[in-house]
């Protein structure tokens, strides 16, 4: 059939069952917002285009789906970097779409050009300038593909406006291979018994989930290897909600404010096996001293990171779920039984020793801890819940107690304030049923506030639980703790009143000053089934501990 | 170390900027870059001689096989390669005793007088690194105008092409 360029886009977005896009239209995209016009599919329309690409993401990470979004040329693609970025480090599934001048001015220096593949390149898995509508069909089908399989990441479409409005004959591909590219390599049984032969030999074994195990969908498998062999797991921040947090053999987080006897457990194991993550700086403390007794085995999909920063003892490249199942069937079907019930032993003390604490008796304010902990309760562990960045996300991560995978979305590898707000609204619109808290700084909601206008008109049912210190908080906890308190414009003195103004927006709001207030509170926010904000005033100085200095190995906590 | 890596990319708009892009942002060494199209108008070979340990090395090659438009990436030792470099040296020539000494050394470098002037020769030169090296030295003692290096390229020994070759990573040293 012939069609436009514009009109190739939304036909090809139907054909990949995509259910919503997140976008701002402008000058060199007005032809595809054209297209969407005439067309059913449904757009949100975010205030900043770095909204449309979190929103996007949130609603991948949420639902497992690619998320898409649109932007115009020029500032349009520079606003959706940062979005761009975030998915890229977090291996999240997106597919953004932007405008460009026509071919003919390309280069030119024209009214909001930029180049957007350039700029891209280091943020994307992969990205296209489309020179000619022809290619386009091709083009969309590839960059879905592309987008989500193997690692997934997020893929950009670079459309000159002229080749939006060229006619061209629209067949869609149905099938697509890449030449050179192996999204899901075969997996070497022979390899990866032999973890099994380790496990036999090992006493004190763990295993480290990352946020793989989520994206390959493994977590049904990861819990029944242990309950196969009985191998405690800890995760990293991606990981959580891979493994229940109320399992007794689930040790939380680990890394920079990870729980003590995660940490401890891997600074003593002697067999550290770790699915799907990727040893990132926050979750190793100082390398050389990681896992010191263990050898490692490493199993994910991408075959650079096997070795990257850790010698392996044992690397797998393969998908998470293959190679549990593997290992699972094996276990079975050889009725291999394993004993780790002194280690067990060994790690319940820890977490009766050390566990994650926080001093309810102080009244200076509402205590973050315990916000999260009753938003945990409230909504049995499970709801979504995004932290966003900074001593918010990591309170969020230590105690809310994840029991189910794509229920924790936060921005991990690079760590972008403004992250939470527009991913809810991605999270929520991609998993209606589900309850979506953003628990979210006064600094990083600060950053993308203006999405709770898409938010209002829209009446997403998002309750914000905004923990407000006054200060961008762990920056202000590094200054006081590495510093000497020299806290170098970290106040965020000055603070709108966010109650008045989330009610301007049209959202309900109430502040909650006392712990005695708080679940009431968060109770009638959940319930209302509308957006919602609370400012819950917190304890200004208020830190995340345990937590490992920078560049000190895991085992060396303060807090 | 210093290792000389041959990678077979899709002849794609921005694909040189892409292999050269993922060196500059993940920090890694390049010595040379040389890129050309192959037999098979589709597909660019690109040379590149990087420099770092043995974790580093690796990693080059795991993040270069990982770009969606490589094809094979392999590496190519002294022994199993053939590696090649070609210069164009411009030299100052002073006198005439300048210019046969000039034109002998060139001889016995195998090397090819393509231009000439009053005050000037430029030599073609080719081979081994090394061996171009030793040109150059030998030729800065008249003085060099300037000089143009294509960077290595090579090839393994024996039947195999790039895309047959198997992908073990074995470092020479």
């Amino acid at each position: 059939m012939r069609l436009t360029g514009a009109e190739m886009v939304i036909e090809a977005l139907k054909r990949e069952n995509v259910e919503i896009i997140f976008g701002i239209p402008g000058g060199a995209m007005i032809p595809v917002y054209d297209a969407l016009y005439k067309s059913n599919l449904k757009h949100i329309l975010t205030r900043h285009e770095q909204g449309a690409a979190h929103a996007a993401d949130g609603y991948a990470r949420a639902t497992g789906k690619v998320g898409v979004c649109f932007a115009t040329s020029g500032p349009g693609a520079t606003n959706l970097t940062t979005g761009l970025a975030t998915a890229y480090m977090d291996s999240v599934p997106v597919v953004a779409f932007t405008g460009q001048v026509p071919t003919s001015l390309i280069g030119t220096d024209a009214f909001q050009e930029t180049d957007a593949t350039g700029i891209t390149m280091p943020i994307t898995k992969y990205n296209f300038l489309v020179k000619d509508v022809k290619d386009l069909p091709r083009i969309i089908k590839e960059a879905f593909y592309i987008a989500g399989s193997g690692r997934p990441g997020p893929v950009l479409i670079d459309l000159p406006k002229d080749v939006q409005t060229a006619e061209g004959e629209f067949e869609y591909p149905d099938h697509i291979s890449i030449e050179g590219y192996e999204p899901d390599p075969p997996v070497s049984k022979r390899e990866v018994i032999k973890i099994l032969d380790l496990l036999k030999e090992a006493q004190k074994p763990v295993i480290i989930s990352g946020g793989g195990v989520i994206i390959s969908e493994a977590s049904d498998k990861l819990r029944e290897f242990v309950k196969l062999t009985g191998v405690p797991v800890i995760t990293t921040l991606m990981g959580l909600g891979s493994y229940p947090e109320t399992d007794e053999l689930s040790l939380g987080m680990l890394g920079m404010h990870g729980t003590r006897y995660a940490n401890y457990a891997v600074s003593e194991c002697d067999l550290l096996i770790a699915i799907g993550m990727r040893f990132d700086d926050r979750v190793t403390g100082k390398i050389e001293k990681f896992a010191p007794y263990a050898k490692i085995v490493h199993i994910d999909l991408d075959r650079a990171e096997i070795g990257k920063l850790v010698d392996t003892f044992l690397g797998i490249v393969g998908d998470a779920k293959r190679v549990l199942n593997i290992l699972n069937n094996e276990i079975k079907e050889k009725n291999i039984s394993f004993d780790f019930s002194s280690w067990h032993e060994v790690l319940r003390n820890w977490k009766e020793k050390h566990p994650l604490k926080y001093d309810l008796t102080d009244k200076e304010g509402v205590k973050p801890q315990y916000i999260v902990e009753v938003v945990g309760k409230l909504t049995h562990h499970k709801a979504i819940v995004i932290g966003e960045v900074g001593q918010s996300q990591m309170w969020a991560a230590q105690f809310y107690k994840y029991t189910e995978p794509r229920t924790h979305l936060s921005s991990g590898g690079l760590g972008t304030m403004g992250y939470g707000l527009p991913a809810a609204i991605g999270a929520k619109l991609g998993k209606p049923d589900k309850i979506v808290v953003d628990i979210s700084g006064d600094g990083s909601f600060q950053m993308n506030i203006q999405e709770l206008a898409t938010i209002a008109y829209n009446k997403i049912p998002i309750v914000i639980a905004l923990i407000n210190n006054e200060y961008l908080g762990m920056v202000r906890q590094w200054q006081e703790l590495f510093y000497d308190r020299r806290y170098s414009h970290t106040s965020l003195s000055g603070n709108p009143d966010f109650v008045k103004l989330a009610e301007a927006y049209g959202i309900k709001a109430k502040r909650v000053t006392k712990n005695e207030d708080v679940e009431s509170t968060l109770k009638e926010a959940i319930e209302s089934n509308e957006p919602y904000l609370i400012d819950f005033i917190v304890k200004k100085e208020e830190n995340v501990f345990p937590m490992v200095p920078a560049g000190a190995p895991l085992d060396d906590m303060i807090g | 170390m210093k290792e000389t890596i041959g990678i077979l990319v899709k002849n794609h708009p921005g694909v040189l900027s892409r292999i050269a892009g993922l060196f500059t942002r993940r920090g890694y060494n390049i010595a040379s870059i040389a890129a050309g199209v192959t037999e098979d108008p589709k597909y660019t070979r690109i040379t590149i001689v990087a420099e770092g340990d043995k974790r580093t090395l690796d990693q080059i090659v795991h993040q270069l096989n990982k770009q969606l438009d490589v094809i094979k990436v392999i590496v190519l030792g002294k022994e199993d390669s053939v590696r090649r470099e070609l210069a164009l040296v411009k030299i100052e020539v002073k006198s005439a005793m300048d210019r046969l000494e000039i034109i002998e050394i060139a001889n016995t470098f195998r090397a090819n007088i393509v231009d000439i002037g009053k005050k000037m020769i430029t030599a073609e030169v080719t081979g081994p690194t090394a061996k171009v090296d030793a040109f150059i030295s030998l030729m800065s003692d008249f003085g060099i105008k300037e000089i143009a290096r294509t960077g290595k390229i090579a090839l393994s020994r024996g039947p195999m092409s790039i895309r047959e070759e198997k992908e073990d990573i074995e470092w020479e040293e």
